[in-house]
Parts: structure tokens; sequence; C-alpha cells
């Protein structure tokens, strides 16, 4: 629940909504970025996820080094990308 | 320094390391990393072990998972045993032991509970099932507390009545400030948590050290990220300064994350006061939602039990929260206390001092006692 997963936005889907479709661990999902919204973040921009949510946008290389990160975690992380796996945000 | 060459940049790692070596010189100090993201790094990497014996680590309240007090737990499970309600959780919330049993065990005498990566995915269900009611058990700090309130402006916005949070959101500042007015802690500084601060930045932390004198870092959750902010807090005591700074600029800004701050304050309001494990009632550390969510609030909705449980006796969690003792200090960690059979919160979450110690950090100080390092 804590961990903050690096994802990369594919396609707004929804704007009003703030939801939109990103590549969040091997699968795609839908994400709400809402609290992102006044950095204007769109296709292509990386960003940190919190349980489904856009928490801060964030450099391609973070994204690789936070990803490697919570790869040495085990368990903690496997769990979390099973429960992404089986997220069904729309 | 065998520990240093699995980092990511150990001609980096080793700098760092002898730095802090060289700022620490005949001192002791004492830091407290408040977030459970960093304990998790600290044990997972054996950093306590790179470290010079002259700097301690002590690890701070920042589990949500592992502050939830059990009269929480079981109020959760009286909602859940209701008829006609679907229950929906984090993953972490599973196993944490209420006084006579888990949601987990709730689940299989019959119970419709799910387990959920988002408040999002609850609202889904509510959507999909309107003959049912669902319950999102809304747990975590300022990193998670603005999902659950974007949850709710939506579920609000699309008119849903099948759909309600039962609250236990918690802030991060207020508990720091109990750790510094405890007795008996000596502590030198903080690591401040990583996540959290993306929301509310850096201002809230300035009583640090405008009241008490401590220096507080901000910090990445990588491994050189945890030692650069130990050297900046060491250099702040060395150069005499005591300020906030931050290490972790990659992610957090000084303001934070406004639209997150400005969902908290619509959806949210500060409890008087909330019980925590290990730390006891704080005044104002906790959120509940404000009368234009009362619809949603479960608390409303329901008839909770809303009994004060006692911490099982063995159990000594609230002092590992606190700092006071270590993980394998404790009586019953590692035998009647472990992962699978979790007796107290801090075994439970995979960032609990007591879980991230038993998988990781009792081998990096077997292989430091056998290198013949002082295991701390």
């Amino acid at each position: 629940m804590c961990l903050g997963i690096p994802a990369e936005l594919v396609e707004i889907v929804d704007p009003d909504r703030h939801l939109a479709k990103a590549n969040v661990a091997g699968v795609r999902r839908t994400v709400n970025i809402g609290l992102l919204v006044d950095e204007g973040v769109g296709p292509g921009d990386w960003v940190l996820i919190h349980v489904g949510f856009a928490m801060s946008k964030i450099d391609e290389d973070e994204a690789r080094r936070a990803m490697e990160g919570l790869q040495l975690m085990g368990r903690a992380y496997t769990d979390e990308v099973a429960a992404i796996a089986a997220s069904r945000i729309g | 320094m065998r520990f240093v060459d699995e980092y990511r940049d150990p001609v980096a790692a080793r700098a760092l390391v002898d730095r802090i070596t060289e700022l620490a010189g005949d001192r002791h100090f004492k830091f407290m990393e408040v977030c459970g993201g960093h304990t998790h790094t600290i044990y997972r990497h054996g950093i306590e072990h790179v470290l010079p014996p002259s700097v301690e680590l002590v690890h701070g309240p920042g589990c949500p998972v592992c502050v939830i007090p059990m009269g929480r737990i079981d109020d959760a499970i009286s909602v859940a045993r209701a008829p006609g309600v679907v229950f929906t959780t984090f993953g972490d919330m599973m196993r944490v032991p209420g006084s006579s049993g888990n949601l987990l065990e709730a689940k299989a005498s019959g119970a419709d509970v799910r387990f959920v990566y988002s408040p999002l995915d609850a609202l889904r269900i509510a959507r999909e099932t309107p003959d049912r009611h669902v319950v999102f058990f809304a747990v975590g700090f300022e990193t998670t507390a603005p999902s659950t309130a974007i949850t709710l402006l939506r579920a609000r916005a699309e008119g849903l009545t099948n759909f309600s949070v039962l609250c236990n959101h918690v802030t991060i500042v207020p508990p720091i400030k109990a750790i510094l007015e405890s007795p008996g802690l000596r502590l030198d500084g903080f690591l401040g948590p990583g996540h959290v601060s993306t929301v509310i930045g850096q201002r809230p932390y300035r009583f640090v050290p405008q009241v008490y004198g401590k220096p507080l870092v901000t910090a990445g959750f990588e491994p050189l990220d945890i030692l650069q902010a130990i050297a900046m807090l060491l250099a702040q005591i060395a150069e005499g300064r005591c300020c906030v700074e931050n290490q972790y600029t990659r992610c957090v800004r000084e303001e934070g994350n406004p639209k997150a701050l400005e969902v908290l304050a619509e959806v949210f309001e500060l409890r008087p006061h909330f019980e925590w494990r290990g730390l006891g009632f704080i005044s104002q550390s906790a959120l509940r939602l404000r009368d234009a969510f009362a619809d949603f609030d479960a608390e409303k909705r329901f008839e909770l039990p809303g009994v004060r449980v006692a911490d099982p006796k063995a159990c000594q969690c609230g002092e590992v929260l606190k700092g006071v003792i270590k993980p394998w200090e404790c009586k019953v960690f590692g035998t009647a206390c472990t992962p699978e059979t979790p007796i107290g919160t801090c075994m439970v979450s995979s960032e609990g001092a007591c879980a991230a110690y038993y998988n990781f950090g009792r081998l990096h100080r077997e292989v430091a006692v056998s290198l013949g390092r002082a295991a701390s």
C-alpha cells in the first residue's frame, strides 16, 4: 500500500474524471492523474503511482532506479504487482 | 564493507560512509527514520552494518498498518459482518490481528471481505453491485489519504448511495511531536519521510528544528539516499546549523502537492484525538470525514463496537514503534511472533520494523557478526 510504483502514462482515456492508461510493472492499467492536473502530465510522462493515483512526476532515470529498488524488495513488491494486475479502475 | 559492494554505486556509497564516519567523529549519534519504507531499505541493504558504530538508526512509527490499534480492527470486522456489506481493504490489512481474529478469518467464516489495490476499485464494486453496501477500509498517512478523498468526491458526484469509508487515515506530524515529547528517548535528528512529503511538503516539519532543536532531512528510498541524508544531518550538526533539508528533491517539493492538500481539506477534518498503537492517544493526529460527507461515513452508518483493546501482554510493538527497543529485543520476536503468525502489527506489514528485520536484517546481522564487525 505504501509503495510508490513507477508508471509511464500512455493515453488519457477520460479527461473529465482524470483517468489515464499507464504501463505499470509490466501491465497496462487505468490510473487517476487528478493530483497532477496542475502539472500538466500526459502520454510519455513518468509518474509514481500510489494505490492507483499518480502522486508525483518523475523522470525516466528515476523511474528505472525506483523500479530496481522495488524489485529487490521481494514479496512486498510482488504482492503489490499482483494487486495492480487485479485492479480494474474505471 | 561487504554490503557496500552490492549498492548501485559502490564508490559513491563508500565515499558517503567515509564522510559519515569523519563527521560523526567520537560522538554517538542516534537518528530516527520515521517512515516504514526507510526501515525496509535499511534492513534490506544492511545499512546499519555499513555505518560506523557511532551512528545508530532508530525505527519510528511511520508504518500505517503498524500503528492501527486492535480496537479499530474489531470495528472493521464488525462492519464486515453486517448484513449486505461488501468490505474492501488493502491486502496489508487482512492479517492484522484484532482482539478475536483478523479480516482474513472473518472472510473465511462468511463475511464478504475483498482486497483491492485502490479505493477506486472499491468504488467500481459499489457501482457494479447496487444491491450491496460497499465499505472501504481507509488506512494510511497523507500519501494515501488524497486517494480516498478523490474517491469520495467521485462517489458524491456520481450520486452513489451504497458506498462508504471507514476512515483511519493518520497524519505524520503529531506522532513525531509525541516522540519528541516522550521522556527517555534521546534523538539527534530525523530522516523525514519521502512519499508523505510529496504531499505535505517540507514546511510542516519546521517545528522540529525550531521548537525542539533537532535537524530533519527528508530522504529518498535508495540506500544511497539514506546514506546521503545521514551525512546531511551530521553536516548540519558539525556546522552548528539546525534546519529542515530535502535530500529527495527528485520527488519532494518545498510546498508539497497543493492539489492533494486541497482535496484533503475539502473532504477531511482532524479528529480531536485518535489512538495509536504503542503511542496511545494523540491529539489531532487522524482524519475523519467532514459532515458534508456524512452519508459516506461508515462510522455514522454502522454501529461500531468502538472498544479500546489493550495489546497482548507479550507484544512489545509499542516500544519498537517508539524506538525504545530493537525488533530482536522483543520477547516474542521470531518465536511466538513471525510474519506467518504475527502477534503484533510490526510483524504484519512488510514495512514494519519487525517483519523487515525478520526477513532481511537477521541475515545481515549474522554475516556482520561472522565478519567480526560489531552488530548493533
